[in-house]
């Protein structure tokens, strides 16, 4: 492990996340708020200890995969411990751990919150609560690598670890343009969002504040009835951009380089669109009877597009819908949005490669020396790719066994234990019964909310990252 | 630039390396995921798997926009075909490495008739290396400017030399000796030196000198070594015929140890001249029985490194330090040991390669008022050595050197004028025509003469 290194990506993370703490001081600054000077305060706490750990170059610059999954991981805790500092020094969330959690549940983009009601805070801390949203979804050591000239070549193992999905490639040759691809199609649909939303009748600050929710895939809300409020224009404007970002980013990147072919070939988003797709008419039809036939397509789109892309927001209580809608959104809460998206969850690409490795394992039982390589767009797939795949769906499954037990200690219902961790570990946010829509996680012990912490960073960096950080081979210098 | 490598190998790994911390895109192809993971995990590169040779692969990898396209895989015809593809796909410029001894000769029928920029073999360049160093043994590596006139000879100050303990004026003032200093290797640390720097023994010293003047300057300085008259060569592969060939020209009695039955007889048949002995130069008594004691020159080219290296030792062992060595060193790794054993003169057919294609993109990038037309590295490539064609007037012609603000650590070493060689002094000027010779740090990445201007 080469500690120089870590110290130094660390450095410069928290650099900008002093940077970024300097927005919701502004936002102090435009509503008068006193609050705001917490965040400058943080702000300022976070910028000069990273400068001084920037101060020393380190010894070597390569990045090896360690390394960067060991970065990646503690870049987040140590994001989110900071982050959170603000948020309890103004007295919104007087409790630290709970404005850890809400922090985390905010980069994390899971959107799970403590908060019985959210419209007396300060404006600062709202906006804070949703830009995180907006930085995790993308990734901040995306933003790092498009914005900061650093180490020179060997940073790809950084994207890799904070990146989703089961292979993760660059568009072109530099790192530092990829990343700047990134942040340029986000920005973009951000802006988009943002102003259609205004220019539907959301006032301006819920506007920007819910864009920043639903192209992070987070949840965050600023009021207390979340989107249930809001005209049915607005709710499917939403559903549409939630939809949108659950997408692999490829696919725009090829449809700005008016590559349509290519994009329209790619796999993992035709079976993301179709199962989008079979979902709403199943829940639609499923839920018929409590709305009018435009209000069942409405809310069925709406809680779909929010699950699947695992947001989080609510158009209607989906608490009270029939088992068999139920039913179908944890499952999609499990199956996740696309690769290379900001959404969570386990990723529609991993459960293609998983039916396809199930289909081939079935045909090799009728025929033992049958031989396949399992291809995807028209691709052959690495055996490392597979196998990583199955392993990480085993740990997924694991991480799931064992959250579910441990946070069961608390003796809430099983439904409720159940769908806290698949909202918290899929970064979704809200999941059934005491968590349900209309619900806070607020009443969790401190024990549970640490687990459920663990589950939403190890969901958003995708398991290994986190699991590292426990393996004592990887602290060792040789 | 947008440059596309096929072929992830040692060269093409090397060089996409090289060219992406020179600031190029890069995308490498190979057909092995292995190779392309090593290469893009640690460097920002893109790797893409598929077959170079077949049109989509190629697209796919943006052929359409790039500017340069280099095939360096095993096989001469795909890389040949590669480059014909790219050519009809897109507007690159291509570079193809061809190394089989048949198309050897028609090399000049492939860059005219296939549109091909630049035909690179590895092993002839390599040879024609190697028979520089042994036509000067005082001399560790030869470099040469201006089609030959001009050399930059590298070489070992030995502790009897007069020049231990000068400074470099003492060359001009004393010797006499048109002779540039263009760069001391001492230890780690690199200099371009000014005229009062002091050499001390064991100094690897480059110098820069005109053609025929290099042996009465080495005979001055006390760094001789008798011409050499025989040759033993272990290995008969590509590298060895060609440089058997050069030296056989040369009046160079050669000796060929090879293992091979079959490849002796195909050895005898390409070089009657030559003396091919069956034998295996990894047995020290038959090394020894062929007169590996007597030899004035030496050169290790198996086809295993670490024999090679063996050979090489054992041969300095046995010749009491009076024969000239060459090394050839094509897989492994490890350079820094490698330079710490005395070996003498190591040979790297891929990075020379490398070397040579590196040249020809850092001369595409050139604007057109002046053509790189050569570059060396030296000095464990810290340093670049590097001849400019001046060929229209620019910020830089007409004016005295002395008040052209240049670069630090930049040495303009020689001017080659019409048929006049010398080194300048602060009044002269550079002019349209003329042949620019030129030392700077390899960190400076300079493609063009007007670089040397302090930005």
């Amino acid at each position: 492990m080469n500690y120089g290194i870590l110290v130094f990506i660390l450095g410069w993370i928290l650099k900008i996340e002093g940077v970024l703490l300097l927005m919701p001081t502004i936002v102090g600054v435009i509503y008068r708020e006193a609050a705001g000077r917490y965040f400058l305060f943080t702000a300022a706490i976070a910028f000069v200890a990273g400068t001084l750990m920037t101060i020393k170059n380190p010894k070597s610059r390569k990045v090896y995969a360690r390394e960067g999954f060991v970065v990646v991981a503690l870049a987040w805790l140590i994001m989110s411990l900071i982050g959170a500092l603000p948020f309890t020094m103004c007295g919104d969330i007087p409790n630290y751990l709970d404005a850890v959690f809400e922090t985390v549940s905010g980069f994390t983009t899971t959107g799970a919150s403590i908060l019985p009601e959210v419209e007396s805070l300060n404006h600062c801390s709202l906006f804070w609560r949703s830009f995180t949203h907006w930085v995790g979804g993308m990734g901040i050591f995306v933003f790092m690598l498009a914005v900061v000239p650093l180490l020179g070549g060997s940073t790809f193992n950084l994207m890799k670890a904070e990146s989703p999905g089961p292979v993760v490639g660059k568009f072109v040759p530099k790192i530092r343009d990829t990343a700047a691809i990134l942040y340029a199609i986000y920005l973009a649909i951000t802006i988009v969002e943002c102003l259609l939303l205004t220019a539907c009748g959301m006032p301006f600050f819920e506007a920007i504040c819910h864009t920043f929710g639903t192209v992070g895939t987070g949840g965050f809300s600023v009021k207390n009835a979340g989107y249930t409020g809001y005209a049915p224009i607005l709710q499917n404007i939403t559903t549409f951009f939630m939809i949108a970002c659950g997408v692999n980013f490829q696919f725009y990147y090829y449809l700005v380089g008016k590559r349509f072919k290519l994009a329209l070939s790619m796999s993992e988003v035709k079976a993301y669109l179709i199962i989008i797709l079979v979902s709403i008419v199943l829940i639609a039809f499923n839920i018929r009877g409590m709305y009018t036939t435009e209000e069942a397509i409405r809310h069925s789109a709406f809680q779909v597009g929010t699950i699947i892309t695992t947001t989080g927001y609510a158009t209607a209580d989906f608490d009270k819908w029939p088992a068999f809608s139920q039913s179908i959104l944890v499952a999609l809460m499990m199956c996740g949005a696309c690769a290379g998206s900001t959404g969570g969850g386990i990723k529609v690409s991993r459960i293609v490669l998983l039916f396809k490795t199930i289909r081939k394992e079935l045909v090799k039982i009728t025929h033992p020396r049958y031989i396949k390589k399992i291809q995807f767009d028209g691709v052959s797939v690495a055996h490392e790719t597979v196998r990583n795949t199955n392993v990480f769906i085993a740990v997924y499954c694991l991480i799931f066994a064992l959250s579910v037990l441990l946070v069961s200690i608390d003796n809430h219902d099983f439904t409720t234990n159940f769908t806290a961790v698949t909202a918290t570990i899929n970064n979704i946010g809200p999941g059934l019964a005491l968590v349900g829509p209309t619900q806070n996680f607020g009443f969790f012990s401190p024990f549970s909310k640490i687990v459920l912490i663990f589950d939403m960073l190890a969901g958003r960096l995708e398991l290994f990252p986190m699991l590292l950080l426990f393996t004592p081979s990887v602290w060792k210098r040789y | 630039m947008k440059i596309i490598i096929v072929g992830c190998g040692k060269v093409g790994t090397t060089l996409a390396v090289q060219l992406c911390q020179d600031g190029h895109d890069v995308t490498v192809l190979d057909k092995n995921p292995l190779c392309i993971r090593a290469v893009t995990s640690i460097y920002d590169v893109l790797g893409l798997e598929g077959d170079g040779s077949s049109y989509s692969t190629l697209r796919d990898a943006g052929i359409e926009t790039a500017d340069l396209l280099i095939a360096v895989t095993d096989s001469d015809e795909k890389n040949l075909l590669c480059c014909l593809i790219g050519q009809k796909a897109g507007h690159a410029k291509t570079v193809a490495r061809i190394r089989n001894p048949i198309y050897n000769s028609e090399i000049r029928f492939f860059t005219k008739n296939f549109g091909l920029s630049m035909v690179i073999n590895p092993e002839l360049s390599a040879a024609q290396e190697i028979g520089r160093i042994f036509r000067f043994p005082s001399a560790m590596s030869v470099d040469t400017f201006s089609k030959g006139r001009v050399e930059l000879i590298t070489f070992v100050l030995s502790p009897s030399s007069v020049l231990v303990g000068k400074p470099l004026t003492y060359i001009h003032s004393k010797l006499k000796s048109d002779v540039l200093v263009a760069v001391v290797r001492r230890g780690a640390a690199v200099t371009i030196p000014s005229g009062n720097f002091v050499l001390e023994a064991n100094d690897m010293v480059s110098v820069i000198i005109g053609r025929g003047l290099a042996n009465e300057f080495f005979k001055k300085i006390g760094v001789t070594a008798s011409p050499i008259q025989n040759v033993m060569i272990a290995g008969g592969g590509k590298v060895t015929v060609y440089l058997a060939r050069r030296l056989i020209a040369e009046g160079i009695n050669v000796k060929i140890i090879e293992r091979d039955h079959a490849r002796c007889e195909e050895l005898s048949d390409l070089l009657p001249k030559a003396q091919i002995i069956h034998g295996d130069a990894g047995d020290e008594e038959q090394m020894l029985e062929e007169g590996i004691e007597e030899v004035d020159g030496f050169a290790s080219m198996t086809d295993i490194d670490e024999q090679n290296i063996m050979l090489s030792l054992f041969a300095k062992q046995n010749s009491r330090g009076r024969t000239k060595l060459v090394t050839k060193i094509t897989h492994i790794g490890f350079d820094d040991v490698i330079s710490t054993l005395n070996v003498g003169s190591i040979i790297n057919p891929k990075e020379t390669t490398a070397a040579y294609i590196l040249q020809f993109i850092r001369s595409m990038q050139a604007s057109e008022g002046s053509n790189m037309e050569n570059l060396y590295r030296i000095a464990g490539d810290e340093v670049e050595a590097m001849e400019f064609h001046v060929k229209e007037s620019s910020r830089v012609t007409g004016i005295p050197l002395q008040d052209l603000k240049m670069k630090k650590n930049t040495l303009i070493g020689k001017i080659y004028r019409g048929d006049r060689l010398f080194t300048p002094g602060g009044q002269d000027t550079l002019e349209v025509g003329d042949h620019v010779i030129l030392v700077t740090l390899a960190k400076n990445k300079f493609s063009d003469l007007n670089d040397i201007l302090e930005a």
